[in-house]
């Protein structure tokens, strides 16, 4: 079995080269080959996966050797994959949702000449993501990593006769090799201390390394998470990444890319398990993301931007979870899995309304579009009761573990965390419910598009419903099925897991959750549901307008680091030219203004030269005559 | 007669040709005082082979010689044909050789 593994990652590898190489005779038959190979993947991980089910616990983990990749003295790097439970949990998720998004792209761009290209993409993002998580060493994860970053910019700028869609790709690339620096660091820093950079010995040798090496490393793989799961500092791109067509938003928020960050914190749990400090790092990145998140999700009224805060916000919960520890990484991963399924749901939801709509994504051009809409109401619906943690679906167990895991840290900090986690719960099912009324429910506000056409919302067409339905029913019952199916017992072989002690029992812990989550759907509803939605967003409170501004991140990053570039350059530019430049010229003029003195000398009389002549002559004779005499 | 003395009639003759050259702006002039330089020079080589009793200075001295022949000769037709071109023999005129 273990032969299949490169399989996993070959196979849409594969898909991606042949429909990006195979040009127009594809263009009919391009989309169905991208969809079967993303399929073809998801039935192989299916195998594994029954194939690991059935061996003892300590004993599921896979190995497959290629070939070495880099062959030096010292430094071995090799193409090989491993694939233990928290692999294969990813695997399940990237393919399974993967495929689903590549069965909805079917309809979603069935009118864009370039589909087949575009499905030669997604399959590269799959593959990319699947090498990411099955890599057996960092190095070859960082190779993972690239191609993710390179295809995430390749998606999101796919229309790119559009300038503000170039503009995202180019900024979700840049603000990832941010996050991307701090991984090369941290598998150098681990070289430098290893020797090595494979997992297995890596992470056994903890021990051997100081605390402030540990730390160090630490913190460069929480940059990189940052940057690849949007987290607050280099948070920026996820909003703009809506740019890219809405089947990528999908694939971005829910399967891949941002997961990434999740997936790297707990891969390298016994890092963060000896460096505390930059364990609290961690937890405050993602305290901090997950209230910032939910701030912007509550004030866009671009649909796709509304679900993108929220997706910064739950990533933020799952970074949170890892950062606590043992007690986290498995409920970090549960959610991540729960939120895969309801996020995906939740944007091919909102892409099915766009659909319908003329493409119009401003939610204060909807309203009433349920009775036009059923399955996609009702899809999204059940993604939107995962999300806000109604009890029984799959957001409620995943996300109610964590607040409780968040208040069994401890002391002070658990119960900051604990109330930062309770709060964001109470934010997400604000915003979440403001999203349903204003899109769902309400009168109808809906507005022409620029040809003077009214739309005309109608329901998708089969291949767009059968995947939300699909990741409706995940929606629903992924959350009941890992708590009654053991998640918890399957990942504890490679993450470890303790059981935290929340200083209040986890009733209370629950009854709280559920009781914010009312909270924040009745100010919801009290706000969009009782009250009709203008058309025209309100000028809103001094926070509404930073939240609408994604609170003044963009401002913030282009006064400190584009002003400070700048200005930086500029200094530097200054010092060249005065500086370096000056002694240059300087010396220039110094030996021009000499020997413009000099040359007076050479006023062209004869008797002039001639006195020099016999002044020299007189000179050296006299040094002569001097000489012998000494 | 002692033969220093021939050497500071050289010295003298030199000295006086060599303020000639210095002082007089006739270029007719300061050649002729370059001629006289010379012939010291010849004085004084010819001075020298007598008291050495050897015959290298008197060989230099017909050198020297013939050096100034040719030097007459290429010198009076230069300035010859500056007197043509400037209508002056004064070697200040000529200072077109400066800035």
């Amino acid at each position: 079995m273990e032969n299949l593994i490169a399989l996993l990652v070959g196979v849409p590898l594969l898909g991606a080269a042949v429909l990006l190489c195979g040009g127009r005779r594809l263009d009919r038959t391009g989309h169905w080959l991208g969809t079967l190979l993303a399929a073809v993947s998801f039935f192989i991980g299916l195998a594994l996966f029954a194939d690991m089910l059935g061996k003892s616990a300590d004993d599921r983990a896979m190995h497959q050797r290629l070939f070495t990749w880099i062959p030096v003295e010292g430094f071995q790097a090799d193409i090989a994959f491993q694939l233990d439970q928290l692999s294969m949990t990813f695997v399940l998720l990237i393919s399974g949702v993967g495929t689903l998004i590549h069965v909805y792209s079917i309809g979603y761009m069935e009118h864009d000449e370039r589909r087949r290209r575009f499905f030669g993409y997604l399959n590269l993002f799959v593959a990319a993501m699947l090498l990411l998580v099955l890599a057996d060493n960092y190095l070859l994860l960082y190779f993972g990593w690239e191609g993710v970053g390179l295809a995430s910019y390749l998606l999101i700028g796919f229309w790119q006769h559009k300038p503000s869609a170039a503009t995202a790709a180019k900024k979700a690339f840049l603000v990832n090799r941010v996050g991307d620096m701090g991984l090369s660091i941290a598998i150098m820093i681990m070289f430098t201390t290893f020797g090595t950079f494979a997992f297995g010995p890596v992470l056994a040798s903890t021990g051997e390394a100081s605390q402030g090496t540990l730390t160090a490393i630490g913190l460069m793989l929480l940059l990189a998470a940052c940057g690849k799961s949007a987290q607050v500092p280099l948070q920026s791109w996820l909003g703009d990444a809506m740019e890219g067509p809405t089947p990528v938003s999908a694939l971005i928020h829910a399967a891949t890319m941002v997961t990434a960050g999740v997936y790297l914190i707990v891969r390298s749990a016994d890092i963060f398990n000896a460096a505390p400090d930059a364990q609290l790092v961690v937890t405050v990145v993602g305290a901090v993301t997950l209230l910032f998140g939910a701030i912007v999700g509550c004030a866009k009224d671009d649909i796709k931007k509304a679900l993108a805060g929220s997706t910064m916000s739950q990533i933020g919960y799952m970074i949170l979870a890892a950062g606590l520890g043992p007690i986290g990484y498995v409920f970090a991963i549960m959610h991540l899995v729960t939120h895969g399924f309801f996020k995906a749901g939740l944007f091919l939801g909102a892409g099915s309304v766009m659909h319908g709509m003329n493409d119009e994504v401003d939610m204060r051009k909807y309203g009433g579009l349920r009775k036009y809409m059923p399955v996609t109401f009702v899809t999204f619906g059940l993604g939107y009761l995962a999300i806000i943690g109604f009890p029984g679906l799959s957001g409620f167990f995943s996300k109610d573990k964590i607040i409780e895991a968040a208040f069994a840290k401890g002391g002070t900090e658990g119960w900051i965390l604990g109330s930062v986690t309770l709060l964001g719960a109470a934010i997400t099912a604000y915003y979440m419910t403001r999203v349903m009324l204003m899109t769902f429910f309400g009168e109808k506000r809906w507005q022409n598009d620029e040809n003077g056409e009214p739309p005309h919302p109608h329901e998708s067409p089969r291949s767009m419903t059968i995947p939300m339905i699909l990741l409706a029913v995940g929606s629903v019952a992924a959350g009941a099925y890992f708590e009654f199916a053991g998640f918890v017992e399957w990942l504890e072989p490679v993450t470890g897991y303790a059981h935290g002690h929340p200083p209040i029992s986890a009733a209370a812990v629950t009854a709280a959750t559920v009781a914010v989550m009312v909270i924040g759907v009745g100010l919801a509803y009290l706000q969009y549901g009782r009250r009709p939605v203008p058309v025209v967003a309100p000028r809103g409170s001094l926070l509404t307008r930073a939240a609408r501004r994604d609170l003044l991140q963009d401002d913030f990053n282009h006064a400190v680091f584009v002003t400070g570039g700048t200005h930086v350059t500029r200094s530097l530019v200054y010092v060249d030219h005065t500086l370096v430049d000056g002694v240059v010229n300087g010396t220039a003029a110094a030996v021009g203004g000499l020997s413009g003195r000099l040359r007076k000398l050479q006023n062209g009389y004869a008797r002039t030269y001639a006195v020099s002549m016999f002044g020299g002559t007189a000179v050296l004779i006299a040094a002569t005559l001097l000489m012998r005499a000494v | 007669m002692n033969p220093v003395n021939y050497l500071y009639l050289a010295a003298l003759l030199f000295t006086i040709g060599a303020a000639g050259v210095l002082i007089r702006r006739n270029a007719i002039v300061v050649f002729m005082c370059v001629e006289l330089m010379l012939n010291a020079c010849n004085l004084a080589f010819v001075t020298f082979s007598r008291m050495h009793g050897n015959l290298d200075g008197q060989i230099i001295a017909f050198f020297t010689m013939v050096v100034a022949a040719a030097e007459v000769v290429v010198g009076l037709a230069i300035i010859v044909s500056v007197f043509r071109a400037r209508h002056s023999a004064s070697v200040d005129d000529a200072s077109l050789m400066k800035l």
